[in-house]
């Protein structure tokens, strides 16, 4: 059990998917103007994640490998993906018409998220159990959503702030967000 | 009172210099009514008042010169006998300079009460209704500075089954010393229209809370009211703003009025001073609120002190009466320095609500420079209503004013105690007016909206039973023609068949 | 290189027939959606948009084929709302908001021939034939749709001018 907690803070906070590994910038740049549409976003990216790496998981170990196309992994794995997310689609939206209005075009882009390709390819890479590939992605969600929603309110604050003429926008957003990649590297301590 | 402010005292307010006195010391001196008045249609809360009298009319003092308007309204009364000169648009008494439609009087000099106003001996025996009908005719209005119809207010706390009169005499703006010399002066006059509202509103007490700066005031209302039991004075800390209505009922009765709520639902309403002397006016001599008690006060006033003026005489005109201007004043101020109107010139009216007039001299309405927030709260600590106005003030600039109403914007007072002690003078409150005022024209905007698809529904529906009748008026027409048609040639054929029936008959009838 | 395209084939037959059955159980109404829109426009369909009135319009902008800023009278508070409900982000600043406008009749030029009284959504314009037209202020949303209809042009749309209880306080300049 302390194995599980301990790789849900090391996925989320140690090696966190975005500001460690770099993946999954995309969204954090374009979704993260108000907290609400935030949280949905890192909801439906935890959700898509999880269910992604269940499936890569799957195709990997009981079609991919028993038939020895590895190296259609990356194809498979994508088509995958993007059935996963318009399945997710789908149903956010019948099922929750103001969330689906606040992640609008954003929610297809989760295709294209390289989070969710990476950690499968992670989880293949580094030979996880079924379980442990699903934590694993679990978690890395949770530290996606994390930084998405920390990274959302800190915007929600300099869009009100008094920001020179030539940093206002992207500039101080990319500012703001390195900053931030260098305090989380605090989690795993410098080594010098 | 919460906790805190028990055992701590009051943690919010301000506590500004009062520059009170010499002003509230001189003797009251009475303006002569000067040659012409202006007296604006729209010195009330509510719509502005219809005219009653017409270009050239000669009317007497107390005259009505207007009728209210509506349910928020109030009448108006000519403030002397003369000539109505002009009905029409003269600058109104606001920062915006905008104009305002305004009765003109020719002052004859003769300043007679018109002799319609009856007196009334014992205005005790009258009902409630009938105290609250003669204080609507005598157009008073809340003198403290909101202009309130007064009777508007009376009749609705006889509603809310009201318990508690609080008599506002707090007077916690600086410069201002108008109430408390009228309290000094006129103590027993404002007890009767304190017991009279009373009456009129059904409450069981009367509390005056008078700030402990006027000892004064406090002494000569507490003798005027010794002989009656009802009325209570109950001196309260010097503190702006404790003359707003929700800061004094929390102080004086600790019932902290809800948000988006009326004092009246807690069982509480608040009068000012000078509205019970209007009322005590109104109800003993019937006179209407055409004048009224205000300070004339700031550095570049050559002789500061109290003033009875005529509602419509001019800024300048009064000013002048004052003494004049030592030096060219750098602000002209209607009301307190904190909350009070600046006007753009001097050349506008005095209006029933005027509770000072501020010309400050250079020193005293130095403008700062803006500088950037630090965040150190003091705004915070000061806000009477526990309002971020930091936070607000953000939202305001940024442009997010639904953030700022999110935040508490509506509930503010624009007492503007944040403004006062921002180290880095940033305008808070002018900000928040500015949000108030856009907000208010979105939302007009979006009534404007609700109203206007009414319109293209309405006008829809009436092309859709346009056509249906006529459709309808078509067919019956048609309808008609065809019995009509049928008709005849039914008629036709039973003609020929009875002719032909008759040949027969006379053909079979034996010859 | 047989297998690999079958497996891939068959994978992605079936998450097709996996989708296609969830669309058809999924599916959401798509009339919800432009009753709503319609609702946020303000419904004169006086047709400044190019589309057949305001259900027209409604229409468009579910489809995609509109943008949110189409509405003139609307003016910026109106496609700040339809942006919010479509969900996409927004450029005003190609809106010109000048605030509120009003249809104003120059009676020097106003020869009574009706045809404006005919076209106004709100019924807004009082005139009889040969009288001078008169617009009332409280009903003009200030749409234009008369001021084509005015052979002699005697129309004009002007901002709605302010008056004391209107005025907003502006906002201090930032220093």
């Amino acid at each position: 059990m302390s194995e599980f907690l301990l790789l849900l803070i090391s996925t989320a906070l140690v090696n966190n998917v975005v500001l460690i590994k770099f993946l999954g910038l995309c969204p954090v740049m374009g979704v993260s103007k108000n907290l609400d549409s935030a949280l949905g976003m890192g909801m439906a990216t935890t959700f898509v994640l999880t269910l992604a790496a269940a499936a890569s998981w799957m195709l990997e170990h009981w079609l991919l490998v028993p038939l020895r196309l590895e190296f259609l992994r990356i194809l498979s794995f994508i088509l995958v993906i993007a059935s996963v997310v318009q399945f997710t689609e789908m149903f956010i939206r019948k099922a929750s018409p103001g969330l689906y209005r606040s992640l609008g075009i954003y929610l297809p882009l989760i295709t294209t998220n390289c989070a969710v390709l990476g950690v499968a390819l992670l989880n293949v890479q580094q030979q996880h159990s079924f379980f442990w590939s699903l934590s694993y992605a679990f978690g890395s969600a949770v530290g996606f959503t994390l930084v998405l929603m920390i990274f959302a309110g800190l915007r929600e604050r300099i869009a009100l702030a008094r920001v020179p003429a030539a940093f206002s926008g992207a500039p101080i957003a990319f500012i703001a967000i390195s900053l931030l990649a260098l305090a989380f590297m605090g989690f795993s301590g410098l080594n010098v | 009172m919460g906790f805190m402010e028990k055992f701590f005292g009051l943690s919010w307010g301000i506590h500004p210099e009062d520059h009170k006195r010499p002003a509230a010391d001189a003797a009251v001196r009475v303006m002569p009514t000067p040659e012409r008045l202006y007296v604006s249609l729209a010195q009330h809360l509510g719509a502005p008042a219809l005219p009653a009298v017409l270009v050239g009319q000669k009317v007497a003092k107390g005259d009505l010169l207007a009728n209210p308007r509506g349910p928020v309204s109030a009448a108006i009364h000519a403030p002397t006998s003369g000539l109505v000169a002009a009905i029409g648009e003269i600058p109104a008494p606001h920062p915006s300079g905008l104009p305002v439609l305004a009765v003109t009087l020719e002052a004859d000099g003769q300043d007679a009460w018109s002799e319609a106003l009856a007196a009334c001996a014992d205005p005790f025996a009258l009902p409630p209704d009938e105290i609250s009908r003669r204080v609507a005719a005598a157009g008073v209005v809340g003198m403290g500075g909101a202009t309130f119809p007064s009777a508007l207010k009376l009749a609705s706390s006889r509603k809310a089954k009201v318990t508690t009169l609080i008599v506002n005499g707090g007077e916690c703006e600086p410069y201002l010393s108008c109430d408390d010399r009228l309290m000094r002066d006129e103590a027993g006059a404002i007890v009767d229209g304190i017991r009279l509202m009373l009456h009129a509103s059904g409450a069981k007490e009367a509390i005056a809370g008078i700030e402990d700066n006027k000892p004064e005031a406090i002494a000569a209302m507490r003798q005027a009211a010794a002989v009656h039991g009802e009325v209570r004075v109950c001196p309260i800390p010097a503190r702006y703003p404790l003359g707003s209505e929700k800061q004094l009922i929390l102080v004086l009765t600790g019932k902290e009025i809800p948000a988006g709520r009326l004092p009246g639902d807690a069982g509480v309403v608040v009068h000012n001073v000078g509205t019970a002397k209007a009322v005590h006016e109104a109800l003993r001599f019937g006179r209407p609120l055409v004048s009224r008690l205000l300070t004339v006060n700031g550095g570049a006033v050559r002789n500061p002190g109290n003033i009875v003026v005529p509602v419509g005489a001019l800024v300048e005109d009064v000013l002048a009466f004052a003494g004049g201007c030592a030096t060219e004043p750098a602000r002209l101020i209607m009301g307190g320095p904190m909350m009070g109107l600046s006007l753009p010139h001097a050349r506008v009216p005095v209006v029933k609500g005027a509770s000072g007039i501020l010309a400050l001299a250079g020193a005293e309405a130095a403008d700062h420079r803006e500088e950037a927030c630090i965040r150190c709260v003091s705004c915070v600590r000061a806000c009477p209503m526990g309002l971020l106005p930091l936070e607000m003030a953000r939202h305001v600039r940024g442009g997010d004013l639904e953030g700022a109403a999110k935040l508490g914007l509506r509930d503010c007072i624009a007492c503007g105690c944040c403004a006062y002690v921002c180290p880095a003078h940033i305008p808070l409150v002018q900000y928040f007016a500015h949000a108030k005022g856009a907000l208010a024209a979105e939302e007009r905007a979006r009534a404007r909206a609700g109203a206007a698809k009414k319109l293209a529904q309405a006008k829809s529906e009436r092309l859709a039973r346009e056509a249906r009748e006529k459709a309808e008026l078509a067919a019956r027409r048609k309808a008609e023609r065809e019995a009509a048609r049928a008709a005849e040639a039914a008629s036709s054929a039973r003609s020929a068949k009875s002719a032909a029936a008759a040949e027969t008959a006379a053909e079979g009838t034996p010859a | 290189m047989i297998a690999a395209s079958l497996s891939l084939t068959i994978l992605g037959a079936a998450l097709g027939l996996v989708l296609g059955i969830a669309g058809r159980f999924l599916a959401v109404e798509a009339n919800a959606r432009v009753a709503e829109l319609e609702s946020l426009l303000p419904g004169t369909n006086c047709g400044q948009c190019g589309f057949p009135g305001c259900s027209g319009a409604a229409a468009a902008l579910a489809e995609g084929h509109a943008a949110p800023t189409c509405c003139p009278p609307g003016g910026r508070a109106v496609a700040r709302a339809l942006a919010e409900k479509l969900g996409v982000s927004l450029d005003l600043s190609g809106v010109d908001d000048e605030g509120p406008k009003l249809a104003v009749v120059a009676e020097d030029l106003c020869i009574g021939c009706c045809r404006c009284v005919k076209s106004c959504p709100t019924d807004a314009i009082l005139g009889a034939p040969k009288q001078i037209h008169n617009v009332l202020r409280e009903a003009c949303t200030g749409c234009a749709a008369c001021v084509e209809q005015c052979l002699t042009e005697a129309i004009l749309i002007q901002p709605v001018p302010v008056s004391l209880p209107h005025w907003v306080m502006p906002r201090p300049a930032a220093a």
